[in-house]
């Protein structure tokens, strides 16, 4: 073992030795490998950073919440199947909370887009979400100061208003926001609470949204709107059991026969997933695809250079094989040889896809998992290693006397 | 036959040996029914006219290639039935080489050259270093260690060959005409290096064009069209022929 790791050694320095009195063609021959371990360790580091920053997010939707709609968020179907659909309304919210027996809380849920102003100044394209006090155990929100809005605030439609970060910046600056009157298209709420701070969901911020109760949002923007019914589980192990539950209270409601399809959609956190899975796997595969063909045109690079390489050293082969170097140990020589091109390669690949990492950050998430950093371009060596197989092999089997014969 | 056959001193045996190379379709006989002996600590010179077979003849004699017919027995081991990698032993440890061009690796300097039997031998780096140092000194070449083979002369350049070659203790010495590629003076301190091993009771076996080289040896074997045509002792010996 001890005589092994010697002769790995020494054909380590011969090999380095043999690279570095020909640099400029040990650099070309590595090209490929650096191309192909560039383009994989990139494409994983960009996909886990979208993972990482939409499971986050994901988070945030909540994965023991259903969410009753007119349509899925994903269709399986094609449109017109959808297009007859009744609305979701208030009688569907008030079966659910009425008869389900598996849910934590209920709330509705409608949204609509409008200008949000304060004296002089207008903020335009604030998301004006209308729903009722159990909002606050259905999602992730909370008041950061005052308070939300209360079951009385709820029934009673009162023209009050909790407000994002973003609308109580851009409006109050360094002002306290509570008790002040705002203007949501031209109708006047009084600010009760300001919520936490909440980043960006796909791109969207979170924060520049205003919370008002239901019943207000239908009184000044309209009645016949959609209605989403957010449903929070009261154990999230039985998303499937209150999800039969909810099918049943929506069908009955409806008054749908057993031959009717549903006409309604119950949505989840896991649809999304599904669908961001399929997505990246999509992404995975084509990076895996162009990282192996030019680790394989890489790989056939090397082998050509060291081919042309053994016939070089054709010489140095016969004179090795007459002081005493064995098969196995020319074997080893070219094969180290050609381990260490593609392991500097993949080192330089993963250092080059490491900078584009920290280049495309700016814009889009991305993070390199050491782990794969380390097995790339364990890969890569492998890749010489497997490449080196035929040329080292061709190098064993030199005849001494012919070898020596050439000069 | 046994694979060992002891014989009391007796290192090379040739027992009809033929060699035959294959050039496409046609078949070229270097060495043509050769029997031979060479005892341990003579000194044997091998001379003949170019294409007479004597570098085939030092290739067999140095597991470098293998007889196409007949027995070699080196050291009472017959040399046909060993493996590659015995050969590759037997070179290593047993047998150490000089040739008429060298056979230097260029881009390592003496040194590197110097070392590389105990590579292959397994030989630590330090100990590798003590000693390649040592081989370089006893030639004369202590001060030309970093140096590469361009930038020696082909006097020292035979020189760390023949240092290389000595590396291991080996006690068959095969040079193949090592003065060819020398002017006298140089060839000279080679000689001189050659008489030095066989003093220490080295086998020495030497091809050589020159009747000056063959001079030193105690024993001439001439070859001719792939035959020994004459095998002779020199000063007290008599002249006999082999059968
Ligand atoms: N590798 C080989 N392939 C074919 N023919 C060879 C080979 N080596 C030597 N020969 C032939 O064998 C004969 C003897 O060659 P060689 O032993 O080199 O002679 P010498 O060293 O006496 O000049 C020559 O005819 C030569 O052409
Ligand atoms: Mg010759």
């Amino acid at each position: 073992m001890k005589a092994f790791i010697l002769d790995v050694f020494e054909a380590a320095k011969i090999a380095g030795r043999a690279l570095r009195s020909n640099k400029i063609r040990s650099f070309l021959a590595t090209l490929g490998i650096v191309i192909g371990v560039m383009t994989v360790v990139l494409m994983i580091t960009i996909i886990a950073g979208l993972n990482m920053s939409f499971q986050r997010q994901l988070a945030a939707i909540g994965s023991g919440t259903l969410y009753v709609d007119r349509y899925p968020w994903i269709f399986d179907d094609d449109f017109f199947s959808y297009r007859n659909r009744p609305r979701i309304s208030m009688k569907e919210y008030l079966a659910i909370s009425r008869y389900c027996t598996k849910a934590k809380a209920v709330t509705p849920y409608s949204d609509t887009m409008r200008p949000v102003g304060f004296k002089s100044e207008v903020l335009s394209g604030v998301y004006i979400v209308g729903t009722t006090d159990a909002y606050l155990e259905t999602s992730d929100v909370m008041p950061e100061v005052g308070r939300f809005i209360s079951a009385t605030d709820a029934n009673a439609n009162r023209d009050v208003v909790v407000i994002g970060t973003t609308v109580a910046e851009k409006l109050f600056k360094e002002r306290n926001p509570i008790g002040q009157m705002v203007r949501i298209s031209g109708h006047e709420f009084r600010v009760i609470g300001v919520l936490e701070k909440q980043g960006t969901m796909f791109g969207q911020s979170l924060d520049s949204q205003a919370i008002i109760p239901l019943g207000s949002l239908m009184k000044y923007f309209g009645r016949h709107r959609d209605v989403t019914i957010i449903v929070k589980a009261a154990d999230p192990k039985q998303l499937d059991e209150l999800k039969d539950e909810l099918t049943g209270v929506l069908r009955r409601v409806r008054k749908l026969g057993p031959a009717d399809k549903d006409n309604f959609a119950i949505n989840e956190q896991g649809q999304l997933m599904s669908m961001y899975t399929q997505l990246t796997s999509g992404v995975y595969s084509a990076g895996i695809i162009i990282g192996g063909i030019s680790l394989l045109v890489g790989g056939i690079g090397i082998m050509n250079i060291m081919l042309v390489s053994v016939t070089e050293r054709t010489q140095e082969i016969g004179i090795r094989k007459a002081l005493g170097a064995k098969k196995s140990q020319i074997m080893r020589q070219f094969l180290i040889e050609s381990a260490l091109i593609c392991l500097i390669g993949g080192t330089i690949g993963v250092g080059l896809a490491w900078g584009g990492g920290k280049i495309i950050n700016q814009w889009l998430p991305a993070v390199m998992p050491i782990s794969v950093a380390i097995a790339s371009t364990m890969f890569a060596a492998l890749v010489g290693i497997f490449f080196g197989i035929f040329p080292a092999a061709k190098a064993a089997r030199l005849d001494p006397i012919v070898a020596l014969r050439k000069e | 036959m046994g694979r060992k056959m002891a014989e009391d001193g007796i290192l090379i045996k040739f027992v009809n040996v033929e060699k035959t190379y294959q050039i496409g379709e046609i078949e070229v006989p270097a060495l043509r029914a050769i029997n031979l002996i060479i005892h341990k600590g003579e000194y044997v010179a091998i001379m003949g006219p170019s294409g007479s077979g004597k570098s085939t003849m030092m290739n067999l004699i140095g597991c470098l290639d293998t007889v196409s017919t007949g027995e070699y027995w080196l050291a009472g081991e017959n040399v046909s039935e060993l493996t590659d990698n015995e050969l590759a032993h037997i070179r290593n440890r047993r047998i150490g080489f000089v040739f008429q061009t060298f056979n230097l690796l260029p881009r390592a300097n003496a040194f590197r050259n110097v070392e590389l039997p105990l590579i292959y031998a397994g030989v630590g780096p330090g100990i590798r270093k003590e000693r390649a140092i040592e081989a370089l000194k006893n030639v004369g070449l202590g001060d030309r260690i970093n140096h590469k083979p361009a930038e020696l002369s082909g006097g020292q350049r035979q020189r760390v060959a023949i240092a290389r070659a000595l590396i291991n203790n080996p006690s068959l010495i095969l040079a193949d005409e090592p003065t060819g590629n020398l002017d006298s003076a140089t060839g000279e301190e080679i000689l001189q290096i050659f008489d030095k091993l066989h003093s220490a009771g080295n086998t020495m076996v030497v091809v050589t064009h020159e009747e000056s080289v063959a001079g030193r040896a105690a024993r001439v074997i001439r070859l001719f069209d792939g035959q020994v045509v004459s095998d002779t002792y020199n000063h007290v010996h008599a002249q006999t022929t082999m059968e």
